[in-house]
């Protein structure tokens, strides 16, 4: 089970958030004017990286605040957690 | 085995205070501070079990969690306990056991004839023999024989909790290690250290220890760990799990100790450990050596007799050899001669042991056999005799016979596993060491330290030659698992029919499979391995150790959360009421919920029947508090809902109502409901029962991650009002008579209208919408008012012939009004178009949610399930929602019964559904099936009660 640190409520365990997938996903600013297939992508591709990925969770059972979190898939370590008005932190960059 | 009248003095056990017990049957004897297996042993108690595949007679093996054969069936009825180890039940008066795999018991067990077949059910012969002519005509068969230990068939009385605790440092295993690490990391008094035993007392491998400065070693620094206030000492501990982040789950045994007789004591504690640093001082577990006739009872690891003597002060044998490829069994042996135990002889495959040694052991009257092996051994139901030979070279062919030795204890010693499962689970690397032929930790991924013998640091040199199995003599009954009797011919099989991977070997052959998985077999079975297949035990690898290290109840998986608290429940407001009316309660979500209301000997159809036809005739009232009640507020509200619904919020007027549907972004409806304007910048969202908590998460997603400029807040008021829809054709006239100041006038008070002010002297809130087609208010007041409003509207709805009606009885008067239910009449695809709302997303100027998907391809597609109603031809046909609608030719589905009710205001079936095309084929027959029936019936527009809607303005 990873611990969390909630950008509201602290370190807290994983059994108290919900992950809502992949972050930083541009709605396009005019739905009608993009072709099917762009629709299609904004709706279902995701990234599935090995390594860094930028999700967004939910403190349901607390805040029930979104915010971000960059997490490594394969050790589970935590690089990054920081709010959904914040820019995406460069890989590699301070705290990724 | 011998029988052990009297302890020796210098045991652990207190002789003066005996305890009864069963096993298979019979009363047997013991003292405070027996283990069951040294119970068993004391009472010279032979065969305590069978294994397995073949059903050989087992004895007591081991002393801990590595016992593979003393499994027992421990107590009866709902305290009934399969698969205990006989090593890990403390003994208590009035324990009763039964040995498993046998009938009628474990001493004359019929099946033990199988064993004579070793021959022919190799490994995988199960998955070879039973495949013709296919796997499910042999199943009945094979299931019956396999199975190990009888499930309990009632239910667990017994009570268990779960805990959550956190420590900077969490010490596994109280032995030396475990105390030294303990007590250095608590030198910090800000550390908090948590230091856990699995044993009934702590102290691991020192309670075996005789010698008289282990003893007081173990005395002082277990009154040092008591004085420490930063040191929590949990005992009879497992730790079975070790997680990602340090978190470790462990298993505490409360009350196990004393068995039934515990009474309501909690019986176990699931532990959830959030750890800063954790230290594994584990130990080792002593490996058995793989010879022919390896299993007979009489043959135990060396260190299990070790700790039967100086633990539990048990003479096992009158003539005890050792048979060992190590330094530590001699050890051993010379520890038993001071005790006063009879070793006759020292078997070693080693042509050369260290002098000082041989010099000792021959100073104590210790025959020694050196670069001899055993290759046989005799003894029917307990060991007699061994065979011996003299090696030629090590792991060489046999060079001569040995002559034979009388013996009734062999104990033997193949060497000493580090316990490194926990270190594996959490991410650890092993590494294999040659010369004490085990696996050490040599990577840690986590904040983790394997200390002591759990790392490989043996107190002393074991000077170990590794024997995998035992050259020049068939393979055929070495045996590697004793439980799931897995013999060196097995590996060598599956190595020949071309395994090549330790994982597949594994379950080819069950090797480790087993209730101990694999804790004295798999070093072994990897050796066979690596010499069947040619390659080193690097290059063989071991197998990736998972959670649980050893076995938790699943009761403490559960803790409390069990019947009424299984889950959180949301009673109603009126409650009472209901229960003071006959209600029939059921499950929707967490809310328990009216059905309907049977009077005395009527049948659930009937009552509902009586309570539609009341609504329709008369009056009725529903508690429809559950109803989904969010308030959204802000400058920006009207923006946010008018992207958030299909229909047009922006236009929607102040104190009017209108029914809305919500998309998610792929375009599917996953809500509806009646949307009120309480102010310009105050809105009151009504949502499906149920789908409020739902909704509203969806609501606060699109808000906190994509439109972060709105400026909007979303509240669930759900449960801070009562709602009671009052419904029918008298509604009005009875709400009238209350004490109000809101006009309910048919002038003043439409339908789609609401309406705030004060009703027996509250606030409340009054919406005109209505679910059954008749005249209805939902009338909500603060919750706790909600008893009293029901009481109240009842009493004045007398004279009008007022009745209580269920939510079954509101689902029936809606099918019979085709209004489609959210998440009953949709499912995973429906689009808005699919129930007819293609017309109101072309008026609506702005985008929304889900809005682009619509015009998706798929929102086109042909053979999209879309909503309609159905008449059954037949005049008494019945249905059900679930029964398929097929497709022209009969041969697949092109749709469902989602709705279907006997209509007692129609008085005949009214159902609806989803299927193919339904909105072109109108008119159109088609074919209902239902478990084997086929009906015809034809697609009609929902709502055959009332079509004009008369009834609503009434
Ligand atoms: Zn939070």
């Amino acid at each position: 089970m990873i611990r969390i640190e909630c950008p509201w409520c602290g370190p807290r365990s994983e059994a108290e958030f919900t992950c809502g997938g992949q972050s930083h996903i541009v709605r396009p600013a005019d739905p009608a004017a993009v072709s099917d297939r762009e629709w299609a992508q904004y709706l279902y591709q995701r990234d599935n990286p090995k390594g860094l990925h930028y999700e967004r969770w939910r403190h349901t059972f607390g805040c029930r605040q979104w915010f971000n979190v960059a997490r490594d898939t394969v050790t589970h370590e935590i690089r990054a957690v920081y709010r959904m008005t914040d820019l995406k932190p460069a890989p590699g960059g301070e705290g990724v | 085995m011998k029988r052990t009248a009297q302890r020796l003095p210098h045991a652990r056990v207190d002789p003066g205070k005996t305890l009864r017990f069963r096993f298979d049957g019979r009363t047997y004897e013991g003292v405070a501070g027996d283990s069951l297996a040294s119970a068993l042993l004391a009472n010279g108690v032979g065969v305590v079990g069978r294994s397995f595949k073949l059903h050989r007679p087992r004895g007591v093996f081991g002393c801990g969690k590595e016992e593979a054969n003393a499994l027992v069936q421990l107590e009866s009825g709902g305290y009934s306990e399969p698969n205990a180890r006989a090593t890990l039940v403390p003994l208590y008066e009035g324990l009763e056991a039964r040995g498993q795999n046998a009938w009628p018991n474990v001493r004359s067990d019929v099946f033990g004839a199988l064993g004579v077949f070793k021959r022919l059910l190799p490994a995988s012969f199960y998955y070879k023999t039973f495949m013709w002519p296919n796997w499910q005509r042999w199943e009945g068969l094979v299931r019956r024989l396999a199975g190990l230990g009888i499930a309990p068939t009632s239910a667990d009385p017994q009570k268990y909790l779960k805990q959550n605790v956190h420590a900077d440092v969490v010490v596994v295993g109280a032995g030396r290690s475990g105390l030294e690490a303990a007590l250095a990391t608590s030198r910090d008094p800000a550390c908090r250290v948590l230091l856990i035993d699995e044993q009934e007392e702590p102290g691991g491998g020192l309670l075996a220890s005789p010698a008289a400065a282990d003893r007081s070693w173990l005395e002082e620094a277990l009154r040092e760990v008591a004085a420490r206030d930063n040191i929590t000492l949990l005992c009879r501990t497992t730790v079975n799990g070790y997680y990602d982040n340090n978190v470790l789950a462990a298993l505490e045994r409360l009350s196990n100790h004393h068995g039934p007789a515990a009474g309501g004591a909690v019986r176990e504690r699931f532990w959830r450990i959030f750890a800063g640093r954790v230290v594994l001082a584990t130990g080792a577990i002593e490996r058995p050596l793989v010879f022919p006739n390896n299993d007979r009872p009489g043959i135990m690891l060396a260190s299990a007799v070790r700790e039967y003597c100086h633990r539990y002060g048990l003479t096992l044998g009158e003539r005890i050899v050792f048979y060992t490829n190590n330094d530590s069994a001699w050890r051993t042996a010379l520890e038993l001669v001071d005790a006063g135990v009879p070793v006759v002889a020292i078997i070693d495959l080693r042509p050369a042991v260290e002098s000082e040694l041989r010099q000792r052991a021959r100073e104590a009257g210790i025959a020694l056999h050196l670069g001899t092996v055993v290759t046989d051994t005799r003894g029917r139901s307990g060991l007699r005799r061994l065979v011996l030979h003299r090696l030629a070279g090590p792991g060489d062919a046999l060079e001569a016979p040995a002559g034979t030795l009388d013996c009734d204890v062999l104990a033997m010693s193949g060497g000493w596993t580090p316990t490194v499962h926990l270190y594996s689970q959490s991410g650890g690397l092993l590494a294999y060491r040659d010369s004490d032929a085990c696996f050490v930790p040599e990577r840690a991924h986590q904040a983790v330290t394997a200390v002591g013998r759990a790392n490989g640091e043996f107190a002393a040199p074991l000077n170990l030659q590794p024997q995998w199995l035992t050259p020049g003599v068939s393979a055929e009954h070495q045996w590697v698992d004793f439980q799931y009797d897995v013999t060196a011919s097995d590996i060598q099989l599956a190595a020949r029919e071309n395994f090549v991977s330790v994982e597949h070997v594994k379950r080819y052959t069950t090797n480790g499979m087993s209730v101990d998985q694999g804790k004295t077999s798999n070093v072994n079975g990897l050796g066979i391995l690596a010499l069947a297949t040619g390659r080193p035990i690097p290059e063989v690898g071991t197998t990736r150790f998972r959670p649980p290290y050893h076995p938790t109840s699943l009761g403490a998986y559960a803790g409390i959360e069990l019947g009424a608290l299984y889950t959180p429940f949301q009673q109603l407001p009126a409650h009472a009421a209901h229960v003071a009316a006959g209600a029939l309660f059921e499950d929707y979500g967490a809310w328990q919920r009216p059905a309907c209301y049977p009077r005395p000997g009527e049948e659930e159809e009937a009552a509902m029947a009586r309570e539609a036809r009341a609504v329709r005739s008369a009056v009725g009232l529903l508690d429809y508090s559950p109803l989904g009640k969010l308030e959204v507020r802000g400058p920006d509200a009207r923006e946010f809902l008018n992207r958030m619904y299909l229909n047009n919020i922006r236009t929607l007027e102040v104190g009017a109502a209108r029914y809305g549907l919500m998309l998610n972004e792929a375009g599917i409806v996953i809500d509806d409901g009646v949307v009120v304007c309480l102010a310009r910048d105050h809105f009151l969202l009504h949502t499906t029962s149920g789908g409020a908590t739902t909704i509203h998460q969806h609501l606060e997603e699109w808000l906190q991650c994509e439109w972060t400029d709105l400026e909007v807040i979303v509240g669930n008021a759900t449960t801070q009002w009562a709602t009671l829809m009052l419904s029918g054709p008298k509604a009005r006239a009875v709400l009238a008579q209350l004490d109000g100041d809101i006009d309910v006038s048919r002038e003043a008070f439409g339908h789609m209208q609401y309406r705030e002010g004060r009703l027996l002297g509250q606030p409340c809130r009054i919406l005109r919408a209505s679910f059954t087609g008749e005249v209805s208010f939902e009338i909500s007041v603060p919750a706790n008012c909600g008893l009293s409003l029901w009481e109240a509207l009842m009493q004045a709805g007398e004279p009008h012939g007022i009745v209580p009606f269920g939510i079954e009885t509101l689902m029936l008067l809606r099918t019979e009004k085709g209004y489609p239910h959210v998440g009953a009449d949709t499912d995973g695809n429906t689009m808005p178009q699919d129930l007819g709302w293609g017309g109101a997303v072309a008026n609506k100027p702005d985008d929304f949610v889900g809005r682009r998907s619509l015009s998706q391809p798929v929102g086109s597609d042909p053979g999209r399930f879309q909503f309609t109603g159905l008449e059954l031809l037949e005049a008494d046909a019945r249905t059900v929602s679930g029964a398929h609608i097929l497709t022209a030719d009969g041969e697949s589905t092109a749709g469902y019964v989602t709705s279907a009710f006997h209509s007692p205001n129609l008085n005949r079936t009214v159902a609806l559904g989803i299927v193919a095309d339904a909105r072109d084929r109108q008119g159109e027959e088609v074919t209902v099936f239902y478990a084997g029936q086929r009906q015809r019936a034809r697609l009609i527009k929902p709502g055959v009660y009332d079509p004009a809607g008369e009834a609503l303005n009434g």
